[in-house]
This record gives C-alpha cells, sequence and structure tokens, in this order.
C-alpha cells in the first residue's frame, strides 16, 4: 500500500496558511465532525487511535487526556508545546510555519475533546516566523467564529488561544517546565506527581501536548482511528510494555547527508531508509559511523544498527534511551566521535536549569572532562569516570526531577560503549590540537 | 524618572486578560522592555514587578534564569546574531562559522561591535538544521551561510534598517 502524507500534504500550496485556502483543501472539516460527538466520544476515538505523543516521551496522548479529572468546574488549559529546541529538530516549525491552520484545528478539537477554555501556545523565541505565522491564523479563527465564544455557533464551546513567547530555554520543552515559565517563574521541572492532568499551570487541570501530536488529532477525527492504526507498526509480542508505534511521523534528517530535509512517513521506516531513500545519501561519497536516532538525547546508533526500525520501541532495542523526536542526524566516518559527544555534552551543561545537583554538576564535568580530552590531556581513566557520572544522574538512578540528565547522559553512555575503541585511541595518541575550549 | 513609556505600559497591560495571574506576565513584559531598550534595566524591573503586584526580586529572579535579557550593563547592539553551535550545524561548520564571524567582527560571543551595530552570540539548536550552518538575525533564522554569505546578509541588514 502506498503511504499518503496527511500532516505534510498541504506543504508548498500557495496560501494555505490562509484560512481561506486551508478551508478549500478539506480543512476544519475535521473540527466540525469532531463538534458532532461528545467530549467523550472524541476523547475514545483518540485513545483507539493508539496515538502516541509525538514531543519525545510517546506516551499515549488520548490516555493522558482521561486522567483529566472527571466533572471538574474548570478551567482547564491546553497548553502547546511549541518549544521545540532538541538538537536536529524541526518538524514542528516546519508544521506551523507552512500549515498552521491544521495545527489550530487539532488545538481547537483537543481543547473541546478535554473541557479546555484556554489554550496557551508556549512557542520558542527562535521560532518567529512561526509566531507571525500563527498569530495570522489565529486571528484569522476568531473572526470565522471558530475561536472565541460559541465557536462554530455551539453554546456550549468557548475557546481562547494566545501564543505565548519564551526566551531561549530547552529546558521549557518538559512540560512542567513549560508550566512554570508559562507562570512567569524559572523554568524548573516541578516534582510529580500531581501531574498537570490533575494540577498544572495556575494550579488547575492542564493537558501538555506537542504541536505534531494536534496536528495528528486533526487527521484522526478527519478518516478515523482505524485509519491512523493502518499506518505503522503493531505492538512487539515480545515486549509487554510496548504499546505500538501508529501513524505518519515526520522525520528530521541532518548532518551529513546530501539532502537534509524533514519527511512525512510511517512508523518505523530505519535510519538506513531515511539516509539513502529521502536524505540522499551520506555526503561526499563517505559512510556513515554513527546516527543519532531521534536527538541528541536519544544516543547514538553504530553502522551496523542502521536497519533499527525507527519507531518507539526500536531504538531502545540497541541500547538508545527511545525514538524521542525522531530527529535523525548523521554522523560521516571522517568525525571524531570526541567532538561529536563534548558538543552533545556542552549542550546539555548550558541547557540544564541548575534545579538538581547530579545534572547541574554531572553535565558540567562530563564536558570538562571532554574537554580536557580534546586538549590531548585525557587519561583512560577518565572514560570511567564519565561514564560513572552518566550513570549517576537522571530519572533511571531516580537522582533528578526531569528526564534532561537521561537525556545529557545517553550520548555518553552509547558512544562510550560503541565507540570505546575510537576514545582509548584518542587518548592514547595525545588527542589532537584543538584552539577552542 | 519612570524608564517604562506609558506604550511600553500599554502594550504590558494588554497582555493580562489572557491569565489568571499577573505573575504570567512578566515574560511578555521583559520581551516588551527589551524590544524597546535593548536591555531590561533594574528600574524597568522594579516597575514592572510594581505593575504586577509582584516583588523586584520574583521578576530578576525571572529575568535572570533566561539567559536572554540583558541588563543595563549590557545593552544589545542593533541587531543580535545568534550562530548556532549545535550538533547539525557543527557537523556543516557551523563552530567555524562562529569562530570566523567572531574573527571578522572583532568580537567574542556575547559581545558588542564598538560601532553598537551587531551584538554576536553563540546559540543552541536554532530548530532550522536542514539549513546548516545557520544563523539567526533577531528572531529570523537564515542558512547555510559561509562566512563571506554571513557577512554579506548582515551588511544588507544593516542598510535596510
Amino acid at each position: 500500500m502506498s503511504f499518503e502524507p496527511v500532516l505534510l500534504r498541504n506543504r508548498g500550496v500557495p496560501d494555505v496558511q490562509r484560512l481561506e485556502v486551508y478551508r478549500q483543501r478539506g480543512g476544519y472539516r475535521a473540527l466540525e465532525k469532531a463538534l458532532q460527538m461528545s467530549p467523550a466520544e472524541v476523547v475514545q476515538v483518540v485513545k483507539d487511535s493508539g496515538l502516541r505523543g509525538r514531543g519525545g516521551a510517546g506516551f499515549p496522548c488520548g490516555v493522558k487526556w482521561t486522567f483529566l479529572p472527571k466533572d471538574h468546574p474548570g478551567p482547564i488549559y491546553l497548553c502547546v508545546n511549541a518549544d521545540e529546541s532538541e538538537p536536529g529538530t524541526f518538524n514542528n516549525r516546519i508544521l506551523m510555519e507552512e500549515d498552521p491552520h491544521q495545527v489550530l484545528e487539532g488545538i481547537i478539537i483537543s481543547a473541546y475533546a478535554t473541557r479546555a477554555t484556554t489554550a496557551y501556545i508556549y512557542l520558542r523565541y527562535e521560532y518567529g516566523r512561526c509566531y507571525r505565522t500563527m498569530q495570522r491564523a489565529v486571528d484569522e479563527a476568531y473572526g470565522a467564529g471558530l475561536l472565541g465564544r460559541n465557536v462554530l455557533g455551539r453554546s456550549d464551546f468557548h475557546l481562547d488561544v494566545y501564543l505565548h513567547r519564551g526566551a531561549g530555554a530547552y529546558i521549557c520543552g518538559e512540560e512542567t517546565g513549560l508550566i512554570e515559565s508559562l507562570e512567569g517563574k524559572r523554568a524548573w521541572p516541578r516534582i510529580k506527581p500531581p501531574f498537570p492532568a490533575v494540577e498544572g499551570a495556575f494550579r488547575k487541570p492542564t493537558i501538555v501536548n506537542n504541536v505534531e501530536t494536534l496536528a495528528c488529532v486533526t487527521h484522526i477525527l478527519d478518516r478515523g482511528a482505524d485509519w491512523f492504526k493502518s499506518i505503522g507498526v503493531p505492538p512487539d509480542p515480545n515486549n509487554p510494555r510496548d504499546l505500538g508505534s501508529y501513524g505518519p511521523k515526520l522525520y528530521c534528517i541532518s548532518g551529513h547527508v546530501n539532502h537534509p530535509c524533514c519527511v512525512e512517513l510511517p512508523l518505523g521506516v530505519t535510519a538506513r531508509q531515511l539516509i539513502e531513500e529521502h536524505g540522499g545519501g551520506v555526503w561526499k561519497g563517505r559512510k556513515a559511523k554513527a546516527v543519532v536516532p531521534g536527538g541528541i538525547s536519544m544516543g547514538f546508533l553504530s553502522e551496523s544498527e542502521l536497519d533499527t526500525p525507527l519507531d518507539f520501541n526500536g531504538p531502545t532495542k540497541v541500547g538508545c534511551l527511545g525514538l524521542g523526536t525522531a530527529a535523525v542526524i548523521v554522523i560521516d566516518d571522517q568525525t571524531s566521535m570526541v567532538d561529536v559527544l563534548y558538543n552533545a555534552c556542552r549542550f546539555f551543561s548550558h541547557e540544564s536549569c541548575g534545579q538538581c545537583t547530579p545534572c547541574r554538576e554531572g553535565t558540567e564535568w562530563m564536558t570538562k572532562i571532554l574537554a580536557r580530552i580534546r586538549r590531548g590531556q585525557g587519561e583512560l581513566s577518565d572514560l570511567d569516570q564519565l561514564l560513572e557520572i552518566a550513570n549517576g544522574i537522571g530519572i533511571t538512578p531516580g537522582t533528578t526531577i526531569c528526564g534532561l540528565a537521561d537525556g545529557a547522559a545517553w550520548p555518553v553512555k552509547n558512544a562510550l560503549t560503541k565507540f570505546r575503541a575510537e576514545f582509548e585511541e584518542y587518548i592514547r595518541h595525545h588527542g589532537r590540537h584543538h584552539d577552542q575550549r | 524618572m519612570a524608564i517604562l513609556t506609558e506604550a511600553m505600559r500599554e502594550k504590558i497591560r494588554a497582555y493580562l486578560p489572557r491569565y489568571p495571574s499577573k505573575q504570567a506576565v512578566v515574560l511578555p513584559a521583559l520581551h516588551v522592555v527589551q524590544d524597546e531598550l535593548r536591555c531590561v534595566p533594574l528600574e524597568a524591573v522594579r516597575e514592572i514587578a510594581e505593575m504586577l503586584d509582584l516583588h523586584p526580586a520574583q521578576v530578576q529572579d525571572t529575568l535572570s534564569f533566561y539567559g536572554f535579557f540583558r541588563d543595563e550593563k549590557h545593552p544589545l547592539g542593533r541587531k543580535r546574531v545568534w550562530v548556532c553551535r549545535s550538533l547539525s550545524c557543527m557537523l556543516r561548520g557551523g563552530e567555524d562559522l562562529l569562530r570566523d564571524l567572531s574573527a571578522r567582527l572583532g568580537v567574542k560571543p556575547g559581545e558588542t561591535t564598538p560601532d553598537g551595530q551587531i551584538t554576536l552570540e553563540f546559540a543552541e539548536c536554532l530548530g532550522q538544521c536542514e539549513d546548516a550552518p545557520c544563523l539567526m538575525i533577531e528572531d529570523e533564522v537564515h542558512g547555510p551561510l559561509t562566512t563571506e554569505q554571513a557577512l554579506e546578509l548582515l551588511k544588507r541588514t544593516e542598510e535596510a534598517s
């Protein structure tokens, strides 16, 4: 069966950012369908579809919605996580820039399902074009009665949507960090429970969903849960915790490929397929040495692991943290993994919010040790030291509040397991001279 | 002497109905001030706090968490230029672009050229990895760019403003 893209189906259509053009192409039909159902029925459809969150954790979207307290007097908030900051990830930017009404339609349907009356789109500051495109779409939607009081004439459905710009902090993509930031505070993630669905923004029940997840909701309502489930990969019978990987996914391909791009494909394509069939192959006729499967926090696939299916289950089978954001970064065989790992560690050290000591100190020390190795002053024992730090920070060992440190630790663990010989070789030859820190 | 103009206050007040708490307006207010003044002076922190019924320390606390905001000793130049140094850009020359621009402009990341035109910064992933290496001028990302193309773009941006 040939795959028909839906999330990117309007890409490149002239003026599709305008409401009128979006509607001509079938836009807001899904919303009308949803409004003929009860909110609980909409939740059920999304649950039945098996849609899992596209932001990185892969939590089932419909299940998350059912965590909201029943018969809550309100207000209930919907926070749209548009803080996309994971290195290598740009799929949400493309959705918002190129088809803002598709995202907005998903927001309106999801607000209806969750009985949210206000939705905040928390948008990273760097997405200036998205900000202006989304704001125009929101303004148009208000003008057309799709937002505000009595959405599409429904006396029982009111919704306000506001854009809220961030200020350059990766941690705001963590859902409780996002909520703290929205509330005007430093973005320190909260201890859970309570989960946001019980007590979130402004101490009210809150659902936080990723942009692509909400865009998927639009199509699930339009085409049905069965359609969504006909795409992707069913649960692995050998893994009782796997919930399946259904639906289309936007894969980002960057780094050492001939054609860096964002493509929509069924969940479960392999890294090799992405590189060869969509990224134009590894650049300069070289080979891939390592591939990041889903944003740098997920770790690395080695060359021999490139046939791993990139679904929610696949990357964990080869020791990666997960699918993450499905942002694939290709590293060619001329690149030093020491440089790559230093770059990853420096990122997390810069972006650690500083709340939990193991993360604040651990990410900094890993960066310093790698800088020392790069200066040619590394020792073989540094590698065990790096692993010891990496194994001690994060939710996995239970030493931090949020998963940032797990994401910082995983590239270190993977690199020092899968590419250890290269690190040892580097240290033995006293590294190479680098003039930068 | 008040540092927030009436126009700035009006913009800040317009955010209040969007949120159930006044504190939620801190980030929007800081953006309003920095957009206008190219920094957030301490006096503006005090006045924002007063507008939002907060203690100045609460506003300062938020401000200092986000490396984005500048105090009055470190105001931004007319254009803020961020060069991405994260992995996707690094693999395609992002660190070289940052180093070369730094050398050609004669400033370190974080500093402003003596003529007050350009503040150079390093950025972590700008989310435009298909155009690596990329840089951002104010809030628009451009790429892929060589050092020469970047300097040309900065020159054009300077002339246009």
